[in-house]
């Protein structure tokens, strides 16, 4: 069940998406956390971030979308009081970072190259409910590529980029990240979307729009790894709607190296063990001997 | 106190009236260490629609493990629940957040609207146990009769003075839980603990703070996680500096750190 993500060793592919595990501590009552592939944490930003006024969340058909807004502790409160924790499991941690410039980028990525734990970073050019940065390094091929150079220049460990969906064409930003130096790509972050409250004619958040995620993603999110794993020579790590260990293998088969749960954990925390346990029986079941024969076995078909 | 998740059977199943039921669920683990004001957040069945859990004010715990949710049918998740019968199991995680705090002032009113009155009967049976029954009143209102009748029982039957409202009248003084408010006159150091729709929370806060008592208030926000995770449950803190999270950091508040807007 080990996997690679460039020198980046994983004991299994199973990864729990940013933003849906807090800071890990969240959950340790709930999971066994030293059985993860690798804990993401929420976001980071160099200051801590307020986030969007409520509501943030609205449940939609197999799906909830939400505008948190990077809501966050900041970079400086994040290695006071929340490292400790994560420190103490012995599972590579991997910390999401945002910024509104290329140079908050840098820094953040300069001064986590400095934390042994941190064993990678995922960049964060995808974030669809924050006006500044975020999505839009993700949209622009040249602006992901400056960011991913700016990143990879200041930190020595596997670097990985999370893509947005909401973009023509993905390949596009795909390539120009691994170009860019990226070790991994990761994808999908959500899908921009809203919902209106028919009872008060209004929208159902806040924000007005908010991104799509959990299960009602899942196709959109298979398409577009099996698209980029085309273009690209880096390790893939899917996302979008996994709930259940068929999931994780249909995004195998497409091309993914590893696998990311999300929203899963909020309705069921054990959701990225039973997907650890359940890739494995499946391995056995098909006579495979690795994850090397999953992977991308449906394009060789 | 960390959060179980339990497989928890169906105990017992009591429709109150048309769209309110009352669930007792075998809940060992998350009973023993619940605190009145804290909630539980239940998966709708195995399926993947309606997603996210619902959270459930704890509404009493009873020996042998024995936990129960009250609640009203609103959309296609509490309608699922209320499909349910004994025998089947209900996916659970509790208990969560921050009750109320109590027995620190020596009166106490238990001010509570429609649905909101769940948390109430395990805090009154908590409160019983270092105070004499005069000393605690319960407020409820609602809009009918209905809502409330079963409920303004429970109490009664615990020894407790119970002031009710509606508001088509059908039942105790016609109007809202806070008309119930304005004519009590308190001896001591009073405490409200309040749980019910916005509005009938800001206004109880308001009377509150006219008579000097000191209020906690249990808010209902929606959330995807209740455990501090999603950050979905946003609430704006007195001092609008950044915001605080139902899960975690109540659902209970003290009325004065809410920003009422």
């Amino acid at each position: 069940m080990n996997i690679s993500i460039g020198s980046l060793q994983l004991k299994n592919p199973v990864l729990t998406a940013s933003g849906t595990f807090g800071y890990g501590e969240e959950y340790d009552s709930l999971v066994n956390l030293h059985r993860l592939g690798a804990i993401i944490v929420k976001g980071i930003s160099l200051l801590p971030r307020r986030g969007n006024p409520p509501p943030r969340i609205a449940e939609t058909a197999c799906g909830m979308l939400n505008a948190i807004g990077l809501e966050n502790v900041g970079l400086e409160s994040f290695l006071a009081k929340k490292l400790t924790f994560l420190q103490s499991i012995n599972t590579p941690l991997i910390v999401n970072i945002l910024g509104d410039t290329v140079e908050d980028y840098q820094q953040l990525a300069d001064r986590l190259n400095g934390v042994e734990k941190v064993a990678a970073l995922e960049v964060n050019i995808s974030c669809p409910n924050v006006k500044q940065g975020g999505v839009a390094f993700g949209t622009d091929p040249n602006m992901a590529h400056a960011v991913t150079k700016g990143v990879r220049r200041h930190f020595s460990r596997p670097v990985i980029v999370k893509l947005s969906p909401n973009v023509t064409d993905i390949t596009e930003i795909a390539r120009a990240v691994e170009e860019a130096g990226a070790d991994a790509l990761s994808l999908i972050n959500t899908v921009l979307g809203m919902a209106i409250d028919i009872k008060t004619c209004k929208p159902k958040l806040a924000n007005i729009f908010g991104g799509l995620s959990g299960p009602a993603i899942k196709p959109i999110a298979l398409r577009m790894v099996w698209q980029v794993a085309e273009c690209v020579s880096i390790p893939i790590i899917g996302i979008g709607g996994i709930t259940t260990p068929e999931d994780a293998v249909e995004f195998m088969l497409a091309g993914a190296s590893a696998v990311q749960v999300g929203t899963t954990n909020f309705i069921n925390p054990k959701a990225a063990e039973e997907i650890i346990q359940g890739i494995g029986t499946y391995l056995a079941e098909n006579k495979m001997a690795s994850l090397q024969e999953l992977i991308g076995r449906a394009r060789r078909a | 106190m960390p959060a179980n998740q339990q497989k928890a059977e169906i105990v017992r199943t009591e429709k109150l009236t048309g769209d309110i039921f009352r669930f007792t669920l075998m809940a060992p683990d998350i009973a023993a260490d619940a605190r009145p004001g804290q909630f539980v957040m239940v998966r709708v069945g195995e399926g993947l629609d309606p997603l996210l859990r619902r959270p459930f004010s704890i509404h009493q715990v009873a020996e042998g493990g024995l936990l129960q949710i009250l609640f009203k049918v609103i959309g296609k998740g509490t309608k699922t629940f209320a499909c349910l019968q004994p025998g089947q199991h209900m996916d659970v995680l509790g208990p969560l957040g921050r009750g109320f705090e109590y027995n620190t002032y020596r009166e106490h009113y238990l001010v509570g609207g429609g649905i909101g009155i769940a948390p109430l009967l395990f805090l009154a049976k908590q409160l019983l146990k270092n105070n004499v029954s005069p000393a605690i009143k319960v407020l409820l209102g609602a809009r009918t009769k209905e809502e409330i009748s079963v409920l303004a029982d429970n109490f009664g039957d615990m020894g407790l003075k119970v002031l009710l409202s509606t508001e088509d009248g059908s039942l105790g003084k016609a109007g809202l839980v806070t008309d119930l408010m304005s004519p009590l006159h308190n001896e001591n150091q009073a405490m409200v603990y309040a749980c019910g729709p916005y509005p009938m929370l800001q206004a109880v806060a308001a009377v509150s703070r006219g008579k000097n008592w000191h209020c906690q208030v249990s808010l209902e926000t929606i959330m995807a996680c209740g455990i501090g995770a999603c950050l979905g449950c946003a609430v704006l803190p007195a001092d609008m500096n950044g915001y605080v999270h139902a899960c975690k950091d109540g659902p209970v508040f003290d009325a004065d750190d809410v920003a009422w807007l």
